[in-house]
């Protein structure tokens, strides 16, 4: 089954209440799939600086002294805020990259997440409300977020193996359903230098619009692409740092409802995940149609 | 007239409570509030009984219904009505994926869109939707009838047995063995009758036209061998 839900803010207003919001639409979902769970915040960027967030099995020997670990590579811009077992570290961005260098080798157990100028990414085995509880989601500002609680199908249940998927900077992937061809996709993507960190078809669709968008579509062109390229069942949501979008295979057996009001754009694999969101009773509520590109942007909603 | 404020009491009470009415019993209208998408509202329903349910509701609302009459003040889930055997389900919103599947007997109007599968492998059900359907409706169909006022999606009647379908709007494709068929006074006078029992006062049964079975696919035929 898996359950996915998404919120796009189109009123500023609405902004401080972003993680409550998804996180309760999470929560709602937890009987779609109770192996892992995740969420994807897209915050307010600071300009010249990025974000890498990063998890540890080991957080209490590899987060206390990790801005001192990272000080040579971050050229002292390093500063880190730990929530749980993740960490945010928050970089100078013309330091980004050599960052993200260092962290490969300073512990086995560090694993990056996620990175970009506004994504920040949680995620881990377990149910919904002890995820969102853990990272303190309900109390994150943002514009948009996805999220993902998951019934394991096509790969292990680890923290890596779960949703939001994030394969480059402030994008990522949340899917129900199973890809047939993620095996054949996996080494041609792998061939183009994309790298991949688990066996989970749904990190392959991640990687499919990264590389898509890398040579130039914009978020709208590679959802297009994947229609033609990725076969299977899918209901995808995915954030860019400025966008969202959906779409659906054509067969479209897995279940999605949408809802627009002015304030935001709201999606849920149930009905019941949308039904706390202010305004519902008079949002516009309609079911994606099977294999067609919804999106929305941050600079043309503004 | 019981309430169940589904806010405040367990979905389980309802569908008991529906289970429990006895033959013959007078207090056999129910009201529902608060449903919030649950599933499986008002299921199994067995009895003469009427619900009326002031929301939208999840997967299976209605499912399986044997003699009651469900109406739903909102839109419904995947699965609304599903196996239905008699009775009556309104649904005043829009239905989601395969509303009506595998109903045998009962009448299932739909006042909004149903979404895709529409009465999929439908077997004696009466679905008349007021809006447009999606892809493949009346999937495997074997009897009954699907009445459409808006348009149809792709691959209409796939594979169709002895489902009687009608479009008063466009088709966008028909599945296979699905072919359009022409409209005689008997079949006029049908869906007159069936749009008469959905509450359908203002649509001639002129405007639609009608599809079933080329009855190709199911038949010997040495065409049809790989």
């Amino acid at each position: 089954m898996c359950g996915i839900v998404g919120l796009f803010l189109k009123d500023p207003a609405l902004e401080p209440r972003l993680g409550a919001l998804l996180a309760d639409m999470l929560v709602t979902m937890t009987d779609r799939g109770p192996d892992s769970a995740g969420l994807a915040i897209y915050g307010p960027p600071t300009p010249g600086r990025s974000k890498i967030t990063v998890q540890s099995a080991q957080a209490l020997a590899d987060f206390p002294a990790l801005e001192q670990r990272l000080a040579e590579a971050s050229g002292g811009s390093a500063r880190v805020a730990v929530k749980s077992s993740h960490a945010v570290i928050t970089v100078a961005s013309d330091r980004l990259d050599a960052t993200r260098d260092a962290l490969k080798g300073l512990s086995p157990d560090l694993r990056v997440m996620g990175a970009g100028e506004s994504v920040e990414i949680y995620k881990e085995v377990g149910l919904p409300r002890d995820v969102v509880a853990r990272f303190g989601i309900a109390r994150m500002s943002g514009t948009h977020g996805i999220g993902h609680t998951r019934m394991a199908t096509e790969s292990a249940v680890t923290t890596m193996g779960a949703h939001p998927f994030s394969t480059g900077a402030d994008q990522c992937l949340v899917h129900n359903g199973s890809l047939s061809n993620h095996n054949n996709l996996r080494r041609s993507l792998a061939r183009d230098g994309m790298a991949f960190e688990t066996q989970n078809d749904s990190e392959v669709a991640a990687a499919y619009l990264t590389t898509a968008m890398a040579r130039g579509r914009d978020l709208g062109a590679a959802l297009a692409g994947a229609l033609e390229d990725l076969d299977g069942f899918f209901t995808f949501v995915v954030g860019t740092k400025s966008g969202f979008g959906v779409l659906r295979d054509p067969i479209a057996c897995k279940p999605a409802i949408m809802a627009e009001t002015e304030r935001y754009v709201a999606f849920g694999s149930e009905y019941r995940a949308l039904v706390g969101l202010p305004g519902i009773e008079t949002a516009r509520i309609w079911e994606p149609e099977p294999a067609t590109v919804y999106f929305w942007d941050q600079r043309q909603a503004a | 007239m019981p309430v169940f404020d589904l806010a405040a009491t367990p979905l389980r009470a309802l569908n008991q409570a529906l289970h429990g009415v006895a033959a013959g019993a007078n207090d056999t209208a129910f009201e529902v509030l608060n449903p919030r998408g649950q599933h499986a509202v008002a299921v199994g329903i067995d009895g003469p009984v009427s619900v009326t349910v002031r929301g939208s509701v999840g997967y299976y609302c209605a499912g399986m219904n044997d003699g009651g009459t469900v109406t739903v003040q909102g839109s419904a889930g995947p699965g609304v009505a599903e196996n239905m055997m008699s009775g009556t389900v309104v649904i005043e919103g829009d239905a989601s994926q395969y509303a009506g599947a595998t109903g045998r007997g009962g009448l299932l109007v739909i006042k909004g869109n149903a979404a895709s599968r529409c009465g999929i492998s439908m077997k004696g059900i009466d679905i008349v939707v007021h809006g447009s359907i999606g892809h493949m409706s009346a999937f495997m169909g074997q009897s009954g009838s699907l009445v459409v006022l808006g348009d149809a999606g792709e691959a209409l009647g796939d594979s169709l047995y002895e489902a009687k379908l009608f479009v008063r709007g466009s088709v966008k494709s028909l599945g296979a063995d699905c072919i359009e068929k022409p409209m005689r006074p008997e079949h006029r006078a049908y869906l007159a009758a069936l749009l008469d029992r959905a509450g359908v006062t203002d649509v001639r049964p002129e405007a639609f036209r009608r599809y079933g079975s080329a009855r190709q696919l199911y038949s010997f035929n040495i065409d049809n061998a790989y």
